[in-house]
C-alpha cells in the first residue's frame, strides 16, 4: 500500500515520505509498524532495539518545530509504538493480541466456569481463606502450599505455551491457535487463584 | 553596520514551578543556567501577595508581607492545584486565607477583594519568571516548559498548563521533575545503566527509576505522594511549639495569622539550621513575650522519622514495580530542599545501598533539566530524549461501579487506548462516559477525571451504535479524548465535564482577563531587548574608533558619529523602546561609510599579508 504523502503528494510507501521527508500516519497492526516478523515466538532483543530505534524517530518532543498535522502524526506514531512495544514485549499480552487480531474472541470467557481438573483445589483453596478469616492459623501453611502448587502449574502452563508459540510460527495453523487460547484461559484462572492465596500475606 | 543580528528562534526556558520556590533557567549555548531575577536571586518565593489597591506582588516581596497581611498572601499553592475543597480540609487549616463559598470543583481562594483560583495565583508566579527570564535575555520569552510531580494527575497537570497560559506562556511540555534532574545531572555519560532520583520538596514526594540506553533516559517506574514534603516538618514542628507557648504563657496564638507566619518563619530556621548544626533554636517573639526552645538533632530526627519514612513504601513498590533490586541500581540522585535532612540522606543510601549524588543544587537542579528538555524540544541538545510513564492507571467505570482498566500506570507515554462503547435503551441518543485514575477496584476510591458525553447519536434499537472511543495520554501525561462512530466513521463529538479544574472557557476567560498585564509585559520585554541591542552596538562602535579607519573619516563623519553616539546614550533610558529603536538605526546608518572603511583596511591587509 503507497498512499500519496499528505504533505507533497509524492510517494510515501514507508513512514517518512520518500520525496519531502514528513512523517506519515502510522500502521496500526503492532507487528507492521515495528517491521516484526508475525511470530509468537519473538525475539526480545530485536524488539527492543526497534523500539529504542523508533523512539529516537518518532517521539513528539522532536517535532515540535514542524507543521501542527505532522506534530500528530508523532503523537500517534509513539502512542502505537508504545503500545506495540508493551504489548508485543509481554508474551500473554502478545498472544492475546494475535489470537484478537485473528479474529479469536478473547473475552472474559471460561473465567468463571472451574475447569473441571483443579475443581477440588479450589474447595480446599476456599476452605482454607474461610478459616483463616475466622482466625485459624493452621490454615495460612495451607494456603502457601495451594500457592507453591498453583505457581509450578502457571510455570507449566506457559512451558507449554513457549512450544505451541513455535510451532504456530511455522505455519500459522489456527488450530494451534485454538489450543492456546485453551492455556490462556487456563493460566488466567490459575493467575486469579494465586491472587486469592495473596491474603494469606495481608492479613500478616 | 554595527547592528548585531540576534537569531530570533523564540528562547524556550524551563520552568521548575515548586511549592516553596519557582526558578527559571534556559540553555547558554550547550549548558543550563538558572536566570536569577532582578535583585540578584534565583529561587523566586512561591508567595504571591495582593496588595489593597488589587496588585499583585510575588517572591520575597510577598514573603514579607506573609507576616504583615498574611489574610492577603498565598504560599504552597502548588498542594491546591488540581484539587476539590474537600481534598485538602485538613491544609486549609493551617493556611492564613480563606477559602470562597462555592468551590467543590475549583478551590478559590479569598486574597483581600481578589478571588483567585489555584491557577491564576500560580500564573502569578510564572509572569514573574517571565519578567525575569525577559529582562536577562533582552527578548519576549513565550514558550516554556514545565515541571511538574510525576506523581501528578491529570487535573493538577492540567491546572498547570492553564497556569501557564493564563501567563501568557505556551506551554511545549510538562515534565516530571525526578526525570528533569536525571537530565541536569547529565548521566547520559554512563551509556547505560540504571538511575533512581528520590525528590522530596516542600510539598510532594516523587520516586522514579530511570534505564538509560545510549542517551535515552527511559523510566520505569514512578511513585510517590503529592502531600507529602519539607511543609509537613514546618507543620509539626509549629505544631509543637505553638503547645509549648500556649502552657509557658497561657495564650492561645494559633488564631492570630501573623503570630503563626512569624512563629512558622522562625520554625523553618531553625530546620533548616539542623542540617549543618547539631542543634538550633526556635525563637519567637510576641507582644513583649519571647519564647525559646532548643531542638536537637537528635529530638529533630526522632520528630520526622515517621514522614522520612512514609516515603520508603514508595520507593520499594517502585523498585518492584521497575523490576530491580537495590544492588542494580547504579546511581541515585537526590532532588529537593528536604533531602539536605541528614536523616533523609541516611534513609535514601541504606534503602539503595548507593551513596547519593549530591554535586548540583538541590534546589535548582529541576529547573536546569527543564532547560535542557526545553533544549531538546528547540533542537539545541540532541542525542537525548526523555521517554517517561504515566504513574496511575487509567480507568472507565463500568457497570457496579466498578473500574476497567484502560491503560495501566507505568505505560510509557504516549500511550493509548480504545474501547467501543454502544446504547443499552432503544432510542438512546447519548452514552456518558466516566473516567477515573488511580488503582482501587472501584470507581468511587480512584480519581475522578472526567465525564464524556457523546452526544447526537442516531435514535436506533439498543446495543446497536458503535462509538469507538480512543483514550490517548499524551506526552506530558494529559489525556486526550477522541470519537468515532464506527458505522459511518465519522468523528464523533465529545463533551468534556472535569470533574476538578477550569473548563477551557474559563481559562479564556483569565487570559482575557490578563491581556492588560500582557501588553505591560510585551512592552517591558521589548524595552529590554532594545537595551541590550544598544549594548552591542554602542561596543561595537567604540570599538570601531580605536581603529585606524576612524582616522581616516571626514571630520564631519566623525562629528556625526558621536552626536549619533551621544543620542543613543540619552534615549538608552527612555521607557519607549521605539525611541531607543530610532537612535540605533540612526548610529547604524551613520556608523556605515566607517564600518566599509574597516572593511577595506581589513581587506588591503589580508592581501598585503600583515595583521590589522
Amino acid at each position: 500500500m503507497s498512499l500519496p504523502c499528505w504533505n507533497c503528494g509524492g510517494c510515501a510507501a514507508s513512514r517518512f515520505c520518500d520525496a519531502c521527508k514528513a512523517l506519515q500516519p502510522p500502521a496500526h497492526d503492532f507487528y507492521e509498524f515495528l517491521g516484526m516478523p508475525r511470530q509468537l515466538a519473538l525475539d526480545a532483543k530485536e524488539l527492543e532495539k526497534r523500539f529504542y530505534a523508533l523512539s529516537r524517530q518518532l517521539h513528539p518532543d522532536l517535532f515540535s518545530r514542524k507543521p501542527v498535522r505532522e506534530q500528530e502524526y508523532a503523537l500517534e506514531s509513539s502512542a502505537v509504538l508504545n503500545d506495540a512495544y508493551r504489548t508485543l514485549k509481554d508474551p500473554i499480552a502478545r498472544a492475546l493480541y494475535v489470537l484478537k487480531r485473528e479474529g479469536f474472541d478473547i473475552a472474559e470467557q471460561g473465567t468463571k466456569d472451574v475447569p473441571p481438573e483443579l475443581l477440588e483445589e479450589v474447595f480446599d483453596l476456599n476452605m482454607a481463606i474461610e478459616e483463616l478469616s475466622e482466625g485459624d492459623e493452621s490454615a495460612r501453611a495451607q494456603l502457601e502450599s495451594a500457592r507453591h502448587r498453583f505457581e509450578v502449574m502457571r510455570n507449566e502452563i506457559d512451558d507449554a505455551l513457549q512450544g505451541k508459540f513455535a510451532e504456530w510460527d511455522v505455519a500459522h495453523d489456527r488450530g494451534k491457535l485454538d489450543e492456546i487460547r485453551g492455556q490462556l484461559n487456563r493460566r488466567k484462572y490459575i493467575t486469579n487463584l494465586i491472587a486469592r492465596t495473596d491474603i494469606a500475606h495481608v492479613s500478616d | 553596520m554595527f547592528q548585531i543580528e540576534f537569531d530570533n528562534q523564540d528562547t524556550v526556558v524551563g520552568i521548575d514551578l515548586g511549592t516553596t520556590n519557582s526558578l527559571v533557567a534556559w540553555m547558554n549555548l550547550t549548558k543550563p543556567e538558572v536566570i536569577p531575577g532582578e535583585d540578584g536571586e534565583k529561587m523566586v518565593p512561591s508567595v504571591v501577595s495582593i496588595t489593597p489597591e488589587g496588585e499583585a506582588i510575588v517572591g520575597n516581596d510577598a514573603r514579607r508581607e506573609l507576616i504583615d497581611h498574611p489574610a492577603r498572601t498565598v504560599y504552597s499553592v502548588k498542594r491546591l492545584m488540581g484539587r476539590g475543597v474537600d481534598d485538602v480540609q485538613d491544609e486549609l487549616k493551617l493556611f492564613p486565607f480563606r477559602v470562597a463559598e462555592g468551590s467543590e470543583s475549583v478551590i478559590r481562594l479569598l486574597l483581600g477583594e481578589k478571588t483567585l483560583t489555584p491557577p491564576e495565583v500560580s500564573a502569578l508566579i510564572l509572569r514573574q519568571l517571565k519578567k525575569n527570564a525577559e529582562a536577562a535575555l533582552g527578548t519576549p520569552v513565550t514558550k516554556a516548559v514545565i515541571t511538574v510531580p510525576a506523581y501528578f494527575n491529570d487535573a493538577q497537570r492540567q491546572a498547570t498548563r492553564d497556569a501557564g497560559r493564563i501567563a501568557g506562556l505556551e506551554v511545549l511540555r510538562l515534565v516530571n521533575e525526578p526525570t528533569a534532574a536525571a537530565l541536569a545531572y547529565g548521566l547520559d555519560k554512563r551509556r547505560e545503566g540504571v538511575i533512581a532520583v528520590y525528590d522530596l520538596g516542600g510539598g510532594t514526594f516523587d520516586i522514579s527509576i530511570l534505564k538509560l540506553h545510549d542517551g535515552i533516559f527511559e523510566v520505569l517506574a514512578t511513585n510517590g505522594d503529592t502531600h507529602l514534603g519539607g511543609d509537613d516538618i514546618d507543620n509539626r514542628l509549629l505544631k509543637i511549639a505553638i503547645e509549648d507557648i500556649a502552657s509557658e504563657w497561657g495564650e492561645d496564638i494559633s488564631h492570630s495569622g501573623e503570630a503563626v507566619q512569624t512563629l512558622r518563619a522562625s520554625v523553618i530556621r531553625a530546620k533548616e539550621a539542623l542540617s549543618f548544626e547539631l542543634s538550633a533554636k526556635i525563637e519567637f517573639s510576641w507582644h513583649g513575650k519571647t519564647y525559646h526552645r532548643e531542638i536537637t538533632r537528635e529530638l529533630f530526627d526522632g520528630l520526622i522519622k515517621d514522614i522520612v519514612g512514609r516515603t520508603l513504601g514508595p520507593c520499594r513498590d517502585c523498585m518492584r514495580d521497575a523490576n530491580v533490586t537495590p544492588e542494580q541500581i547504579d546511581e541515585v540522585v537526590l532532588v529537593g530542599g528536604s533531602t539536605r535532612i541528614p536523616m533523609v540522606r541516611s534513609a535514601v543510601e541504606v534503602l539503595f545501598r548507593a551513596r547519593p549524588h549530591t554535586e548540583l543544587n538541590p534546589d535548582e537542579v529541576v529547573a536546569l533539566g527543564a532547560a535542557v528538555q526545553a533544549g531538546i524540544l528547540a533542537g539545541t541538545v540532541e542525542n537525548q530524549l526523555l521517554l517517561d510513564v504515566t504513574p496511575l492507571s487509567l480507568g472507565i467505570e463500568i457497570y457496579g461501579g466498578v473500574v476497567s482498566k484502560i491503560i495501566h500506570r507505568n505505560s510509557t507515554i504516549p500511550a493509548s487506548a480504545g474501547e467501543t462503547f454502544t446504547t443499552g435503551v432503544d432510542g438512546q441518543t447519548n452514552v456518558l462516559i466516566h473516567v477515573v485514575q488511580g488503582e482501587r477496584e472501584l470507581a468511587k476510591d480512584c480519581r475522578s477525571l472526567a465525564r464524556f458525553d457523546l452526544k447526537g447519536i442516531a435514535p436506533m434499537p439498543a446495543g446497536m451504535a458503535r462509538i469507538e472511543v480512543r483514550f490517548l495520554i499524551d506526552a506530558n501525561g494529559i489525556l486526550n479524548v477522541t470519537a468515532r462512530d464506527a458505522r459511518t466513521g465519522l468523528e464523533h463529538s465529545v463533551d468534556v465535564k472535569p470533574s476538578y479544574g477550569l473548563t477551557d472557557e474559563q481559562v479564556e476567560a483569565m487570559i482575557e482577563a490578563s491581556i492588560d498585564h500582557a501588553e505591560e509585559d510585551y512592552q517591558a520585554a521589548q524595552l529590554a531587548g532594545a537595551r541590550v541591542d544598544a549594548d552591542a552596538i554602542l561596543a561595537a562602535t567604540a570599538k570601531a574608533q580605536k581603529n585606524d579607519a576612524w582616522l581616516a573619516l571626514t571630520d564631519g563623519d566623525r562629528r556625526e558619529i558621536t552626536d549619533a553616539i551621544n543620542r543613543l546614550q540619552l534615549a538608552y533610558h527612555a521607557q519607549d523602546h521605539n525611541v531607543i529603536r530610532a537612535q540605533i538605526d540612526r548610529l547604524n546608518e551613520v556608523t556605515h561609510s566607517l564600518a566599509e572603511q574597516m572593511m577595506n583596511t581589513a581587506v588591503s591587509s589580508a592581501l598585503k599579508g600583515t595583521k590589522v
